[in-house]
């Protein structure tokens, strides 16, 4: 509405926005909050035994961890803000107005953990850190404690997303930090956290260890014993979170799960996830029981599957909050519920900054269909790409027949039949013109450019 | 565009500002001094890395700083990235709606900072930590160091016209796309005026960095000293400020007269005036047989951080000053649509409904209809016959509604109507239907395969549709 619309139509903006995402997640929770504090772990493992094979071990699992973090890490976190500031910049713009104060704490913190991070990997092998050992691995706790509050910030915010409790009716930055689902959500990363840092060093165990069997054995059975030991409170974490998800998320959890066209395998895709689990465990159990006869390729199967659950989890996260970007507040088209009303009495388009069209007339249905679909559908559509509307539209009524009424109707009751849609916003004859311009649409592959490639109000793209 | 009432304008973000905006301000302008000190540290640290391993391969020593340098890159990389963290969230909630639109118009560039950066970090660490194990490679290891500073080179330009365009908003109809964006005035010396400082600056921090007590580089080098290290990076930081005499003008003499006032000139030649003495002392320090080491090292530093402090206020003071109007004119519309909006919200609520006429409708009404009727003569001739005319070209009435002349014996001529295409469009398709016997207020459309994609010529597009309904 107040910001030229970026839009990618082949791969779809919320694709752009899950894979930097999805990365920054993996690399936080496995590289970070999760990582640091076992390789604290085995540092004190070696300066407990006195076993210099245990601190090399740490050291190298923590120069990967120092490599990626603070590359491919730390870029797509600032990625995150980039990506939503240009995919929903009402949005992102809006939920930094309520969390600055969060934000500029965690950036505090998320300094701090950097500079940590700084000091613990390269003062590692120093003249400083061989005389004052008890002092750099109090560094590695120091640094362990950081990386977990910065996760502790966020996820603030990502409950805020989903559930914003009392905030709509008390508006404070405390009522918006402790919404309903923190909490839980929270009990459910840390441990999570921690069981997937045992599963990636347990793949980098297997490579860094090949000369030495025998230490490979040993440090299998503890690694494995480390994911294991956290593996009970991550489930009870998954519980208490499931339990604090609103009712009227769980309708949505189906499609989230398996998407639209494939609910069929919801029950397939229950047993996968289940067995997942079950594999991981089962993996872990092995690493304790007969870790010497445990071939190092295994070892990359847990990792593998960790990251294949995170990233589902975060899609269906991503998926059940809507239709509302900001719960009860925002939907995911950046408009606010509370702005329909007078979309309706004066008509979308009029009241958008960047519409080449206004009102809608006999001659320029398809343009303020065009516009339309820029505004209320291409957050999350795109024409003929990932999550394509005209796909969608396909699947309900052929490739033949479009009838304007039949669109038009659909459109109208859309929000009720799909409740993870918003309502079209607008007048009659604004979704009569968004009606017109979907069924062109399908027999026009050109598509709809955005403002990066064809400016803020571009004439005929 | 530049009348200030055509410029667009958007609503910012109706949720109040977090905390006062003179605080805001000035995090924005000390978390942002305190980034781009580490930005100047990486993108210079980088560039002399390069040209100093290239220097290594006649004279060794050379090839010793650049490995110590290239050992502070990777350092002041990760601060960079860190400290600009701050910044950025106080310019996102500070400048909400101008910095979101220049991000859109500059999306693809700005989405790909995430890519290009990463790759120069993983680079950075390539090169330095490679930098035994490729020693049998120097081409190639030289190659990866030259590409990592080729994209240092890239990455701050994208930030750089992001935060010029934000304070246009009289271009943002015209950019089309990064490159357009890249264009626009004082984007280009405003880059070459911090390539200079980031090279000045990081000459700066070197000579403190290989000259502080303990600093095990000496003993590693050659041929050259301290004296020799001390003239060294002092002649690489005079040479870089030098150019800023160049530089410095010449941005600004591109800004746009916009947010030019007095008081910016004041205190950007406060800031010159600091420099100018801080190049004196280098200098001295360059020809001076017996340097004075430490103290006038400190004061060089100090007036170099002095000019920064200044040119960053100045800078700041020209943003302001810069989207003031507007940012009152943005502010002005937000309070009229937030009221609208509170208004529609009660309405809905108690179940009024507020019912628009369509614009063709108003437009006839309110005009037209002193002198057409549907089916009888009053001045003019009435819309059936009017409908009969232009069934098959809407276009037509826009055409000669802009321009009529006398046509007919024994009737007034009619006077022009330059009410602009859309509303004279929408007033056509209004009287051609109300003329034609349909009931052109229903809104509906007429179905399917009747509106084609001709969006660029609305005329065309209305014939069409004018022809199927024929």
């Amino acid at each position: 509405m107040d910001f030229p619309v970026f839009h990618l139509d082949f791969f779809g903006n919320r694709l752009l926005i899950a894979v930097i995402a999805t990365l920054h997640v993996l690399i936080n929770h496995m590289l970070a909050v999760g990582a640091i504090p076992l390789v604290a772990f085995l540092e004190w493992l070696g300066l407990r035994s006195g076993d210099q094979r245990w601190d090399d071990l740490a050291r190298r699992i923590l120069f990967v961890c120092f490599i990626v973090t603070t590359s491919l890490g730390a870029l797509t976190g600032v990625g995150i803000w980039l990506s939503t500031s240009l995919v929903n910049p009402a949005a992102i713009g809006s939920l930094i107005r309520v969390f600055f104060w969060a934000w500029f704490f965690e950036w505090t913190v998320f300094v701090t953990e950097v500079v940590l991070i700084l000091i613990y990997f390269l003062s590692w092998r120093t003249a400083w850190a061989r005389r004052h050992r008890r002092a750099h691995l109090g560094l590695g706790v120091l640094l362990a404690v950081f990386s977990w509050l910065t996760m502790a910030v966020i996820v603030a915010i990502l409950g805020f997303q989903m559930d914003t409790g009392v905030w709509t009716v008390q508006p404070g930055f405390w009522t918006a930090v402790l919404n309903p689902l923190y909490l839980p959500q929270l009990a459910f990363r840390t441990p999570f956290a921690l069981v997937t840092a045992g599963l990636f060093a347990l793949m980098l165990t297997g490579l860094f260890t090949r000369g030495d069997r025998e230490f490979r054995g040993t440090a299998v059975r503890t690694i494995s014993i480390w994911s294991l030991v956290f593996t009970p409170a991550m489930l009870l974490g998954a519980w208490s979170y499931w339990q604090a998800i609103p009712e009227r998320m769980l309708a949505n959890l189906p499609t989230a799960l398996t998407t639209l066209t494939f609910t069929d395998f919801l029950e397939p895709l229950r047993l996968a996830i289940l067995a997942s689990v079950v594999a991981v465990i089962a993996v872990c159990a092995w690493g304790v029981a007969a870790p010497r006869r445990l071939p190092a390729l295994v070892l990359v199967v847990p990792f593998l599957l960790a990251v294949w659950q995170l990233s589902y989890f975060e899609r269906v996260r991503e998926f059940i909050r809507k239709p509302d970007v900001v719960a009860e507040y925002m939907y995911s088209n950046g408009l606010r519920a509370s702005d329909y009303p007078l979309y309706r009495e004066q008509g979308l388009l009029t009241l958008a900054t960047y519409s080449p069209v206004g009102e809608v007339t006999e001659f320029n249905r398809h343009e303020a269909g065009r516009e339309m679909f820029r505004l209320a559908c291409s957050r999350c559509h795109t024409t003929h790409g990932v999550n394509g509307v005209v796909e969608k539209l396909a699947t309900m009524y052929g490739w033949q027949d479009w009838d304007h009424a039949t669109i038009d109707t659909y459109l109208q009751s859309m929000h009720n039949a799909r409740p993870f849609m918003p309502p079209v916003p607008g007048n009659d004859a604004e979704r009569g013109a968004l009606a017109t311009y979907l069924i062109d649409l399908r027999d026009d592959p050109a598509g709809l450019a955005g403002a990066q490639s064809h400016g803020a109000m571009p004439a005929s793209h | 565009m530049d009348r200030i009432a055509d410029w667009p304008l958007p609503l910012d973000i109706p949720l109040p500002l977090p905390a006062d905006s003179v605080l805001l301000q000035a995090l924005l302008v000390l978390l942002f001094l305190w980034h781009i000190l580490f930005v100047n540290l990486m993108v210079g640290g980088s560039l002399l890395t390069v040209v100093f391993q290239i220097l290594g391969r006649r004279r060794p020593d050379f090839e010793t700083l650049a490995r110590s340098i290239a050992g502070t890159v990777t350092v002041n990389k990760s601060l960079a990235v860190v400290m600009g963290v701050g910044p950025l969230l106080a310019v996102n909630v500070y400048y909400t709606v101008y910095f979101y639109t220049a991000n859109a118009l500059t999306g693809e560039a700005w989405i790909g900072l995430v890519p290009l950066v990463t790759l120069a970090f993983l680079l950075t660490y390539v090169h330095k930590y490679a930098w035994d194990r490729l020693a049998s490679a120097p081409a190639l290891h030289l190659s990866i160091g030259i590409a990592g500073a080729a994209l240092f080179l890239v990455i701050p330009l994208v930030f750089l016209t992001n935060i010029n365009l934000m304070l246009f908003p009289g271009r943002w109809l015209e950019v089309d796309g990064y490159l357009s964006a890249l264009l626009l005035p004082n984007v280009w010396p405003r880059y070459f005026h911090f390539l200079a400082a980031s090279v000045a600056i990081t000459a700066l921090f070197l000579l403190f960095f290989f000259l502080r007590a303990g600093c095990p580089i000496e003993s590693r080098l050659q041929t050259l000293d301290r004296a020799a290290l001390r003239r060294l990076f002092y002649g690489i930081a005079l040479g870089a400020t030098g150019l800023q005499l160049a530089f410095g003008p010449l941005v600004l003499v591109t800004l746009p007269s916009q947010g030019m006032s007095w008081y910016l000139i004041g205190v950007i030649t406060i800031g010159v005036t600091l420099a100018l003495v801080a190049m004196h002392l280098m200098w001295r320090e360059i020809v001076s047989p017996r340097p004075s080491a430490m103290p006038r090292a400190v004061a060089v530093f100090t007036l170099i951080t002095l000019t920064a402090f200044a040119m960053g206020y100045g800078r700041h003071v020209y943003r302001e000053s810069a989207i003031d109007e507007h940012r009152d004119l943005v502010a002005a519309h937000g309070r009229e649509v937030r009221w609208e909006i509170a208004a529609a919200h009660w309405r809905d609520a108690t179940g009024q409904t507020l019912v628009k006429v369509p614009l063709g409708q108003r437009i006839y009404e309110s005009t037209c209809a002193a002198c057409h009727a549907v089916d009888r003569v009053v001045v003019g001739p009435p819309l059936t016959e009017i409908a009969g005319l232009y069934r098959d070209d809407p276009a037509g009435i826009v055409t000669w509604t802009e321009a009529p002349y006398r046509k007919r014996e024994g009737f007034t001529a009619m006077p022009a109507f330059k009410l602009g295409e859309e509303k004279l469009m929408a007033v056509a398709g209004y009287m051609i239907a109300l003329g034609s016997g349909e009931d052109p207020g229903s809104g509906e459309d007429p179905g399917p395969g009747e509106d084609p994609g001709s969006d660029t010529d609305p005329g065309a597009a209305g014939e069409a549709a004018a022809e199927d309904r024929g």
